[in-house]
C-alpha cells in the first residue's frame, strides 16, 4: 500500500502573546502514517488535540516542530516547511479538507460553491448538481446561497464541496455531526467509495456507529501536559 | 519565478519610518494581502511596489512577459508609464481618482485600449460593453456618465477600466473601503472571480481582515513599517504567531 | 516704408530669438516650442503670434498675402497686410500664386501651395489636449510619452453620442507619426491639405507663447477610427458665384426671409474662377 501521509515528531504549542506569552502545548511527538485506501480516525477525549492535529496536517496551523510529509504528484512534500504557494498547490491537487463549519463568500449560490471546485481544476461542473442531490440538497436550493440553510444542510454542502474534486487525501472533521440517520448513511457510503478509489482519509468522528463503519484503525491522542 | 520581488525597502517621512527593510515576493497568479492598522505603512508599500513612490533604499524587480527583470525604480518613466497602462493596473479606494467623471462609462473602459493603440471604434465599444457586463453593469449604461452611478457601480466601473487590458498584476488599495456591507460582498465575489479566472496577480492593501481572508492566498502583516508576519492567509489568521497579529485577529468582531 | 521702425517692426534680437524657436520647431515637427512672445500693436486674438512669426521670416523681396477666414478683404487681413507694407515695405498681394509668405487665420487657400512658399497660421490655443486635460504639466508629459489615448477618448465620445466624429474645425492631427497637434481653427475640410504639403507650415500662438511647425512633405494624419475614418465635410451645393464644387463654402444670409447663399470662403480662388468664366447659379456672368 502506498504511503500517502506521514508525520514525524510533529509538535504544536500555542503561544498566547495577549496572555503574557502563556504557552499552551497541545501536540508533541506525533508520528502518524496513513496509506492509500485507508481511513484513520483520531480518537481521544476533548482537548486531546484532534482538531489541532487535523488543522496542522492541512497547514492551517503552523507546526512547531517535526515534519508533515504528503505524497503530492509522486513526491513527498513537507507541509510544515513548504512555501505557501506549494501548500496551496498541495491543497488544490492532493489534500482536501472538510471542516465542521461552512465558510463561504456571501451571496454565492450553493451550486456555484461546489461547481467552482471543478471549474478551477478545468473539469466539467455538471457533477456538482448530482453530488448535491445525492446528499439530499434538493434542486430548488441549488441556486440559493447556503447562508440561510439549516446546520445539517450547510454541512452537506460542505461535504459536497470537499468530496467533489476527488482529492487523494481527505481530512474530515466531524463529517456527520449534525446529520440525520439517512444522510449519515449517504456520507458513510461516500467515504467507502472514496477508500475504494484509494483515497487516504483522516477523520475525527465522535459518532461510534459511523466511526465503526469507516475506520480501519484508530489513532489515539492524549492531552499534553501543561508546560511550566 | 517571481513576478514581483522587493528587497530591503526602506523609506522615512521625516522622523517617521514608513518602511523598514521590507522584502516582498509575489508569484504569478498570486494574491497577496497587506494588512495592518492605519499608518502601518501598507499604502506606502503599495505605492513603492508600483513605482509611484521611490524608496530611500532597496529595489523592486518586475519580471516582464518575456522573462526580463526590470528594476522598477530605475526604469525610464515612459517605460514605467507603459507598464502602468498595459501590464499593470491600479484600483483606488476612491474610484473618482481613476475614472474620468465627464467621460461615459464606455469611454472610461475604452481609454486603456485606445492608449494601447486600439483604433476600431466598434471593437472598442464591444469590448467596453463586454466588460461592463462582466462587472455586472447593465450594457444600456454604456453611454452614461459615471456621476449618475452609485458608489458600488463606480468601483465596478473602475475595475472594468483596469482589467480591460488583461493586466498581469493589479495593485488594489482598499478596494471595498467606503462601500456598504451588502455592496462589499458583491464586489468581493466579483474581484475574487475575475482575478481567479484571468490568473491575475494582485497586491491588495486592506485593513479589513475578512477581505484579506476571502481574496488573498497569502498575507503580510505590517506594523510600524515592518512586515512582522507573513504566510498562508488562513494560517496567519487562524494561527497567528506574532503578538501584533494575535491582537489584530482577536480584535475582529464576529458577525 | 514708414521711417522710425526696424524692418518688419520687431528688433533684430527678437527676430533671431523667434527664428531659433522656428528652427527647433521645424526640427521636431508638431512639437510646441516656447518663445518670448512680444507685445504687439494689436490685441491678443488678432494674430499676434502669426505676425511675430511672419516678421521673423519676412525678407525685403518677399510678397505677402494675408487672409482671414479665407478672405483678403476683412479688417484683420487688411490691417496686417498694411502693417507689413508700412514697417517692412514688402510687396503685398491677394493672389495665392504670387505670394511667397501667406499669413492666415482659420483657412488654407484652395490653390495648392508650392515648395517656395511659407504659410503662417495664427493660433489661439496651441494645446490640442487643452479641453480634455487642464494641467499643463500633465499634457506636457503626455506629449513627451506620446500618450494620446485621451484624445481618442474624445473621438470615442463623439461617435457614441452623435454617431460620428463631430469636430468641424481645429481637428487634431498626428504630425510625422509622433506629435499630436492642433492645426489651429481651420475647418476639418482643410486638414488633408496639410498632409505632405510642399510649403513650409509655421504656427504662432502669441498669447500662449508657443511656436510649432510642419516641414515640407511631412505626413499629417487626422485622428480617426478604422471604422469611422476621417472625412472632410462641406456644404452640399456648389459655390453660388463661381460654381466650384471642391472648395470650402461660407453660408451668407442675404435677406430676412431665409434667403441664403453659399459662396467660396477663399475670395481669391472664387474671383480667379469667375475671371476664367465659371458662373454659379447666383452669379452674374
Amino acid at each position: 500500500m502506498t504511503l500517502m501521509l506521514r508525520t514525524e515528531g510533529l509538535a504544536k504549542t500555542f503561544t498566547l502573546h495577549l496572555r503574557g506569552g502563556m504557552m499552551l502545548p497541545v501536540l508533541s511527538g506525533i508520528d502518524l502514517e496513513v496509506h492509500a485506501g485507508e481511513c484513520v480516525v483520531l480518537s481521544g477525549p476533548s482537548g486531546a488535540g484532534k482538531s489541532t492535529l487535523m488543522r496542522s496536517l492541512y497547514g492551517n496551523y503552523r507546526a512547531e516542530a517535526g515534519r508533515i510529509l504528503v505524497r503530492h504528484g509522486g513526491e513527498m512534500v513537507d507541509i510544515a516547511s513548504a512555501e505557501p504557494r506549494i501548500v496551496l498547490a498541495v491543497r488544490r491537487e492532493t489534500l482536501g479538507y472538510v471542516s465542521q463549519f461552512l465558510r463561504v463568500v456571501p451571496r454565492v449560490s450553493t451550486l456555484d460553491i461546489v461547481a467552482d471546485e471543478l471549474i478551477t481544476r478545468g473539469r466539467d461542473p455538471a457533477a456538482a448538481a448530482v453530488l448535491l442531490s445525492r446528499l439530499n440538497i434538493p434542486r430548488r436550493l441549488h441556486d440559493i446561497p447556503p447562508a440561510t440553510f439549516s446546520g445539517g444542510e450547510q454541512q452537506r454542502v460542505n461535504l459536497a464541496r470537499g468530496f467533489i474534486a476527488g482529492h487523494p487525501i481527505l481530512l474530515l472533521d466531524e463529517p456527520t455531526a449534525s446529520l440525520d440517520a439517512e444522510n449519515r448513511a449517504v456520507v458513510v457510503e461516500m467515504i467507502r467509495e472514496a477508500k475504494q478509489r484509494g483515497t487516504a482519509i483522516v477523520a475525527i468522528c465522535h459518532d461510534a456507529e459511523v466511526r465503526d463503519a469507516i475506520a480501519d484503525r484508530l489513532f489515539p491522542l492524549t492531552p499534553a501536559r501543561e508546560a511550566a | 519565478m517571481t513576478l514581483l520581488s522587493a528587497r530591503g525597502l526602506s523609506l522615512r517621512f521625516g522622523a517617521i519610518p514608513a518602511l523598514v527593510d521590507v522584502d516582498v515576493d509575489l508569484w504569478q497568479g498570486e494574491v497577496l494581502a497587506i494588512v495592518g492598522e492605519s499608518g502601518s505603512g501598507k499604502t506606502t508599500l503599495l505605492n513603492v511596489l508600483s513605482g509611484r513612490v521611490t524608496p530611500d533604499a532597496g529595489h523592486v524587480f518586475y519580471r516582464d512577459p518575456h522573462g526580463l527583470e526590470h528594476d522598477v525604480h530605475a526604469m525610464p518613466s515612459p517605460a514605467l508609464r507603459t507598464l502602468h497602462r498595459s501590464d499593470w493596473g491600479f484600483v483606488h479606494q476612491d474610484p473618482r481618482q481613476n475614472l474620468r467623471m465627464n467621460v461615459s462609462a464606455g469611454g472610461n473602459v475604452g481609454e486603456r485600449l485606445m492608449a494601447r493603440g486600439a483604433r476600431h471604434y466598434g471593437n472598442i465599444r464591444a469590448e467596453a460593453i463586454d466588460w461592463l457586463t462582466q462587472v455586472e453593469i447593465d450594457a444600456s449604461r454604456v453611454d452614461d456618465l459615471p456621476r449618475t452611478f452609485s458608489g458600488g457601480m463606480l468601483q465596478r466601473l473602475q475595475i472594468a477600466r483596469t482589467l480591460v487590458t488583461h493586466p498581469r498584476l493589479v495593485f488594489m488599495d482598499e478596494p471595498t473601503g467606503g462601500l456598504d456591507v451588502s455592496v462589499q460582498a458583491r464586489l468581493l465575489d466579483l474581484i475574487r472571480t475575475l482575478v481567479a479566472r484571468l490568473g491575475i496577480a494582485a497586491v491588495l492593501v486592506t485593513h479589513d481582515i475578512a477581505v484579506a481572508r476571502l481574496l488573498a492566498h497569502r498575507i503580510a502583516v505590517m506594523q510600524r513599517g515592518r512586515i512582522v508576519e507573513t504566510g498562508l492567509t488562513d494560517q496567519v489568521l487562524d494561527d497567528p504567531q506574532h503578538a501584533y497579529t494575535q491582537l489584530l485577529v482577536s480584535s475582529v468582531l464576529q458577525a | 516704408m514708414t521711417e522710425g521702425y526696424n524692418f518688419a517692426y520687431l528688433d533684430e534680437q527678437t527676430k533671431r530669438m523667434i527664428r531659433r524657436a522656428l528652427l527647433k520647431a521645424v526640427a521636431i515637427p508638431g512639437h510646441q516650442v516656447p518663445f518670448g512672445s512680444r507685445e504687439m500693436p494689436l490685441p491678443y486674438g488678432w494674430g499676434t503670434g502669426g505676425i511675430q512669426v511672419t516678421a521673423s521670416v519676412l525678407g525685403p523681396d518677399d510678397v505677402l498675402k494675408v487672409i482671414d477666414q479665407g478672405a483678403d478683404d476683412t479688417t484683420n487681413a487688411v490691417s496686417i497686410r498694411r502693417f507689413f507694407a508700412k514697417t517692412a515695405g514688402v510687396a503685398t498681394t491677394t493672389h495665392t500664386a504670387e505670394a511667397t509668405v501667406i499669413q492666415t487665420r482659420h483657412r488654407i487657400p484652395e490653390k495648392a501651395l508650392r515648395d517656395d512658399q511659407i504659410i503662417v497660421y495664427q493660433v489661439p490655443q496651441p494645446e490640442p489636449l487643452f479641453r480634455l486635460e487642464s494641467s499643463r504639466v500633465e499634457t506636457r508629459r503626455m506629449h513627451g510619452l506620446a500618450d494620446y489615448g485621451l484624445m481618442h477618448v474624445k473621438l470615442y465620445e463623439d461617435v457614441a453620442r452623435f454617431g460620428q466624429i463631430s469636430i468641424a474645425y481645429d481637428y487634431p492631427v498626428m504630425v510625422n507619426g509622433r506629435y499630436l497637434m492642433s492645426p489651429s481653427p481651420i475647418p476639418a475640410f482643410d486638414n488633408p491639405k496639410m498632409d505632405r504639403m510642399p510649403a513650409l507650415q509655421l504656427f504662432g500662438a502669441g498669447r500662449e507663447k508657443r511656436i510649432y511647425a510642419i516641414p515640407p512633405w511631412t505626413d499629417v494624419r487626422s485622428l480617426d477610427f478604422d471604422d469611422h475614418p476621417f472625412r472632410a465635410i462641406n456644404a452640399l451645393e456648389p459655390c453660388g458665384l463661381c460654381g466650384a464644387t471642391d472648395a470650402y463654402l461660407d453660408e451668407v444670409v442675404t435677406d430676412d426671409k431665409g434667403g441664403r447663399l453659399f459662396v467660396c470662403s477663399d475670395t481669391d480662388h472664387c474671383a480667379e474662377r469667375r475671371d476664367a468664366g465659371h458662373v454659379g447659379k447666383d452669379g452674374v456672368p
